[in-house]
């Protein structure tokens, strides 16, 4: 039978949890409510007697300081309340609670409770407040739980018996299915071969599902078929369940390797696949160019890029997203993104260390007041929700979060952005061999490491590969577990220095189907044994634990000799092991249930089988009226309204939730300044303790600039991070990029009847990422496309903007000599250091004043990576005491945010900010302070350093604009006279105000 | 003495153990070794082998029941392989034989709920305090002001007077069980660090005092000032660049937190 445990705060003790929630169904929801008192509930579902009950309440789950506990009765008097609401998991969600409640109790009773016996979590809310049934419907639905993992009890409190409590409810997974295999029958109509691949969320197009009707029919095909003892002609559920995950868009990018017929005025240019005529090939040239000097090790061909550190270490990068959970789960979403790209560098060469996490998330404004089209979550909602799940997956990784930023726009309601980063530091060598290869032969094991695997996260692969819509399947959506990860990770850093496995991989989209398919390909073939595969329950059928996305897990290859050492560390550290295949040189890839054959596919076909596509094109550039700028009449205001712009605004409340000092590298924090609460640049961090050396991590992400045109976003998005980089002191001569495109379908239909403008738009993005990063030097090191980031219900379609995020990782040799953006000292001499040009398209000042117009910063890049050269050098040099990137909202923003995050104040003469060809008088004020244009930072150096640093930097790049001041004043002037004097704690006010929740 | 030797415990979501194994190394321990809890219960480590016991940061067993209690459980209740005794009685012994312990954050978590903090009149393994959520009930990292009960018995912080490290924690705030343990905390002068304002006076004001702490207790030590539970982070802050201002300050090139390292090692190369 089962008991619940029911723990509270006494009632003298400050409920947090309670307060929080209080105030968030004030702030989010508008509605009144006194407050709210929590409990913890534990269930558990284990025969035990009185005294045990007693033991763990008493034990391991109560405070017994601060916290009282109550047994099979509620620990918290009704009376005083209106309402309870009662949520926990869905049957099969991960309970990390839970799972270490059960542990617990095991360890306090000293034995290991039965397969199948359990403790779950749950959390009462008792909410005093005059709530109508509705009004609490909503609280529990709108901010509280996720049906989509969560269920809930709502009772007036009245109606709660307290000498009973809540009835005990286990969430147990039925055992429905059992574990038989289909086969498929393909010889179908058009129409119902494209009804079939909807309905199984296959995502297949009609020329794929005929490429794999056509493999079925092959005579050849059907004799080995038929020999092996498998439905000869056609699919078994299971090896159609493989191509699809092994062909979706998600895992084959076959947008970006399509090929394209791209027309613009009139002149049509084919295109044999954007990531071989961009992205590799621009890699390709860098490294050419650098010669002797490049540093790249390891590009495109593994998890993630791999470059040089120093002689014994090399720096692994990654950075992914996670759009389509976070949309349905923002919390479970977020958390398994984070989690889940630390397993990219983890499963890189041999294995990296993590060592720092980056995020960037777009969302839609958090105070909309709009409607919700159906399935969407509220912006707060997606917003606080994707916060907490990378602030639960970095923090309780020990893995810092040290750069990111969040950009905002209403089309982001369709899907929100989320991505996530994470770097990790890799031995040049292990054990003798090169830290980032790795290989298979043949007969060594397929081993599974970490977690279980249950019906979590089944067809995330394809179901990203579709746009969100009404039957997306819930099972996509799943919550991590840092804590098992972490065990695992321990684990595998110890067996990696040992030896004992060869090659190791993450297990991510497309589970085992993926991550052993991908390994089958070093050494041509696999057998995989899915009875052996360890389940959270029973119940799921062989194609579902092929392609299970359950988090935690890692697939290796293991000699046999080393297995016995391998499994028994593994045993002692708490570490699921199993081996569940094997590999070979067979060329095919086969699955057994038992004794069983269930799936059999030439490996050739399964990987290279899929029919490329080819699409079209169209440029033609929006046509935009240059508008009339309205005369500024309160430049106070309109400074301090531009500064609380949420683009510009501080994101402090994110930042000082994320741990971003863990592992004790921090050399520049994402808050710098008088009093810890300036925006950086980029972070600068210390991977190796005993070492001076540093990373340098940075971004640019400028969505907005697609409205006018993707090549300027994606140019300044290069050219942004590279800027970011600078700014701290990294050598622009050592840098490495990483590109993620997210954007919407590119491929013309009925439900994209402008897809080839939006493909367009991508080989504009890619010409451009081309271009910039060829001149700058920069190889792109690792990426990844999202392709489909649109909604689409009842009629309402939703498209993202066109985004590439640019991720630089670089290097600082003395972390030293690393500059912070904030003015240091009065007295201090201001520079605007490159050109500043009439360039306000789709910028935030546009945005501030409701204006459209063309214009938007075009990239000089050539003229731009000479500049930053001479800035890296008077930076090693000493003669830069602070730096600022100069981006969205333009100089104004740059130097206000210079001088309040110094504490001090500024004179700025805008008549000296230099323009080149342009004289400034020939630009407006407004055009001064608020242009985007590219290749600019606020500069700061003492007045003693005025020669040498203008004979660094050379004169025609730069302008001395003004003066650090002590006072707190900051004062904008031109030749005409002064026209903007406010305190920097004013502006300060203004740009803290927005997001200080 | 012979060689000193610490011990830093990691494992099932311990993650400050590398820079707390630094911090070590740089204060002059001659051999700092960092073992998962998983050794301590395969029996192939013992504490009793080492006269320095570093318990770091992080989030052991994710926090999931309270801040380190399933941690606390464990030490408690499992006994290393073919022992018939819990690990925690390697603690108790530790204490007796007169070495040191220092617990960071998750570390100190661990200390307080099994009893070792502030263990007035001696009374180890009775819980007399606890942590619990920051009263704005969230996880923050910041840097706060703290100031030195330059009275206290505590061997870590001997000599110091004020300094600033950074706290990184959702459950910070120090309840102890009754009055009667705070005044004993006051009168023996066992919370060496108190979370202070710009002045240097101890503050309950938010954000100088992180989370709400009674007392603006920081840190906390045993009535012999060897065992030593602090929340912010001092392994944090040993080299200048780690501090957030120093590109802007003239600081020295040795980071204030090695100091509770390096009174440490003192303490016990002095006594052992």
């Amino acid at each position: 039978m089962a008991h619940r445990i029911e723990v509270v705060f006494q009632p003298n003790q400050v409920d947090a949890l309670g307060e929080k929630t209080a105030g968030r169904i004030r702030h989010d929801l508008h509605l009144a409510v006194d407050h709210v008192r929590t409990a913890q509930v534990y269930t558990v579902d284990a025969d035990l007697n009185a005294d045990e009950l007693r033991d763990l309440a008493s034990g391991p789950y109560t405070d017994p300081i601060i916290q009282d506990y109550a047994i099979d009765k509620s620990a918290i008097d009704p009376s005083p309340f209106d309402w309870l609401i009662e949520v926990g998991f869905l049957p099969g969600v991960t309970d990390n609670v839970g799972r270490t409640a059960r542990e617990a109790a095991q360890v306090r009773l000293g034995r290991t409770f039965d397969e199948g016996r359990s403790v779950h979590s749950s959390i009462q809310y008792w909410i005093k407040g005059d709530l109508s049934d509705e009004d609490v419907e909503r609280v529990a639905s709108e901010l509280l739980a996720n049906k989509l993992i969560q269920r809930w009890t709502i009772r007036p409190a009245s109606q709660v018996d307290p000498a009973v409590g809540l009835p005990a409810v286990v969430p147990k997974v039925g055992t429905q299915d059992e574990p038989v295999v289909d086969s498929i029958n393909l010889e179908l109509k058009n129409d119902e071969l494209i009804a079939m691949s909807r309905e199984m969320t296959l995502a297949l197009s009609l020329a794929e599902m005929k490429a794999i009707r056509n493999h079925y029919r092959d005579k050849k095909v059907q004799l080995k078929r038929a020999s092996k003892g498998l439905p000869f002609d056609r699919p078994s559920d299971v090896e159609l369940e493989v191509l699809a995950q092994t062909w979706s868009e998600h895992c084959k990018h076959k947008i970006f390797a399509a090929k394209i017929a791209y027309e613009y005025e009139g002149i049509v240019e084919t295109i044999e696949g954007l990531f071989p005529t961009y992205i590799k090939a621009l890699t390709a040239k860098v490294r050419k160019n650098k010669g002797r000097k490049d540093y790249c090790q390891s590009v495109f061909t593994d998890n993630a890029g791999v470059i040089k550190f120093n002689d014994d270490f090399s720096l692994v990068m990654k950075v992914e997203t996670h759009n389509s959970p976070s949309a349905l789960d923002p919390y479970g979403g977020a958390l398994t993104g984070i989690v889940g790209v630390n397993r990219d560098p983890f499963g890189t060469g041999q294995g990296a260390k993590l060592c720092f996490n980056t995020d960037v998330f777009c969302f839609a404004p958090p105070d909309w007041d709009k409607p919700i089209p159906p399935r969407l979550l509220h912006p707060k909602r997606v917003f606080d929700g994707v916060r907490e799940g990378v602030e639960h997956g970095g923090n309780k990784s020990g893995i810092p979060t040290v750069n990111g930023s969040i950009v905002f726009d209403d089309r982001f309601l369709g899907k929100p952005l989320v991505f996530c980063g994470t770097g990790g530091l890799l031995p040049a060598k292990v054990n003798g061999k090169s830290g980032w290869d790795k290989t298979i032969k043949p007969g060594d094991m397929a081993v599974m490491v970490g977690g279980r695997v249950g019906a979590d996260g089944i067809h995330g692969a394809t179901f990203s590969s579709e746009e969100l819509r009404e039957d997306s399947p819930a099972t996509a959506v799943q919550i991590g577990d840092p804590i098992t990860q972490k065990r695992m990770t321990d684990f595998l850093l110890i067996a990696r220095d040992k030896g004992w496995y060869r090659f190791i991989t993450d297990n991510g989209a497309g589970g085992l189907a993926s991550s052993i398919g991908e390994m089958a390909r070093e050494c041509g073939g696999c057998e995989i044994y899915l009875d052996k595969v360890p389940l959270k329950y029973h119940g799921l059928r062989p194609w579902m634990i092929l392609l299970s996305e359950s988090q935690e897990r890692m697939s290796l290859a293991i000699p046999p000799e080393h297995w016995e050492e391998f499994h028994s560390l593994a045993k002692r550290m708490d570490v699921e092991a199993t081996v569940v295949g094997k590999f070979a040189e067979t060329g095919d890839f086969d699955v057994f249930f038992g004794e069983k054959i269930i799936a059999s596919l030439p490996m050739t076909f399964l990987h290279d089988g899929v029919p490329a596509m080819s699409l079209h094109a169209k440029w033609e550039p929006p046509q935009l009226a240059e508008p009339t700028l309205p005369a500024t009449s309160d430049w106070t205001a309109l400074l301090k309204r531009m500064l609380g712009r949420l683009n510009i605004c501080s994101k402090e409340y994110v930042v000082r939730q994320y741990d971003h000092e863990v592992q004790g590298g921090s050399v520049v924090k994402p808050l710098v300044g008088a009093h810890h609460d300036g925006p950086s640049d980029a972070a600068v961090w210390r991977p190796i303790l005993t070492s001076m050396e540093a990373v340098v991590v940075s971004h640019g992400l400028c969505p907005r600039y697609s409205d006018v045109d993707a090549y300027d976003m994606s140019a300044n998005s290069v050219d942004e991070a590279v800027r970011n980089a600078v700014a701290v002191g990294a050598d622009p001569d050592y840098l490495a990029g990483l590109d993620n495109f997210c954007w919407c379908d590119p491929v013309q239909s009925e439900n994209t009847p402008d897809g080839e403008y939006k493909l367009a738009q991508l080989v504009r993005a890619n010409k451009a990422l081309f271009n910039t990063c060829v001149a700058y030097g920069i190889p792109c090191i690792s990426g990844k496309d999202s392709m489909k980031n649109d909604y689409l219900m009842e009629g309402v379609k939703i498209s993202v903007p066109p985004t590439m995020l640019f991720t630089v990782v670089g290097k600082l040799e003395d972390a030293r000599k690393a500059v912070t953006m904030d003015a240091k000292s009065p007295g201090d001499l201001v520079y605007v250091v490159g050109l500043t040009r009439a360039e306000l398209g789709a910028s935030e000042y546009y945005a501030e004043l409701g204006l459209e117009g063309p214009g938007t910063p075009e990239v000089h890049y050539d003229d731009n990576i000479e500049l930053y050269r001479k800035l890296h050098e008077a930076i090693k040099n000493g003669l830069v005491r602070s730096c600022h990137d100069c981006s969205d909202g333009g100089l104004a923003i740059a130097l206000a945010e210079t001088a309040f995050a110094g504490d001090l104040g500024m004179r700025v003469d805008l008549s000296k900010v230099p323009t080149g060809a342009d004289s400034a008088w020939r630009l407006s004020r407004e055009q001064l302070a608020f242009s985007e244009s590219a290749g600019r930072f606020v500069v700061t150096i003492r007045p003693e350093s005025k020669a040498e640093f203008e004979k660094t930097i050379g004169r025609e790049r730069l302008g001395c604009v003004g003066e650090v001041s002590g006072d707190k004043d900051f004062v904008l002037h031109d030749n005409t006279g002064e026209f903007c004097r406010v305190t920097i704690d004013e502006l300060k006010a203004a740009w803290q105000a927005t997001l200080d929740y | 003495m012979a060689k000193l030797r610490a011990i830093v415990i990691s494992g099932n979501g311990v993650n400050c153990e590398m820079e707390m194994a630094h911090a070590n190394r740089l204060a002059g321990v001659d051999d700092v070794r960092i073992a998962s809890i998983y050794d301590l219960l395969s029996g192939d480590v013992r504490l009793d082998d080492y006269q320095l016991l570093n318990m770091p940061g992080g989030f052991q067993d994710g926090d999931d029941l309270g801040s380190s209690k399933a941690a606390a459980n464990r030490y408690q209740h499992a006994h290393a392989q073919g022992a018939d005794e819990p690990i925690q009685d390697q603690l108790r012994r530790f204490i007796d034989d007169g070495k040191c312990i220092i617990g960071v954050c998750n570390g100190f978590q661990l200390l307080i709920k099994l009893g070792l903090l502030p263990a007035i009149d001696g009374k180890y393994f009775q819980q007399q305090a606890t942590l619990t959520f920051n009263d704005r009930g969230r996880f923050e990292d910041r840097w706060v002001r703290l100031v030195v009960d330059e009275q206290s018995p505590c061997v870590f912080t001997k000599g110091m007077h004020q300094l600033e490290l950074p706290v990184r924690h959702g459950e910070g705030k120090i309840v102890p069980a009754d009055d009667q343990v705070l005044s004993a905390v006051k009168e023996r002068h066992l919370a060496p660090i108190r979370y202070a304002d710009a002045e240097g006076n101890p503050t309950q004001d938010y954000p100088a005092n992180p989370n709400g702490s009674i007392d603006a207790i920081a840190a906390l030590c045993d009535e012999s000032g060897r065992v030593f539970g602090v929340m912010p982070h001092p392994e944090a802050f040993v080299h200048r660049t780690n501090h957030p201002r120093w590109t802007r300050e003239e600081l020295p090139e040795e980071g204030a937190g090695l100091a509770i390292f390096r009174n440490a090692v003192k303490y016990l190369k002095d006594n052992f």
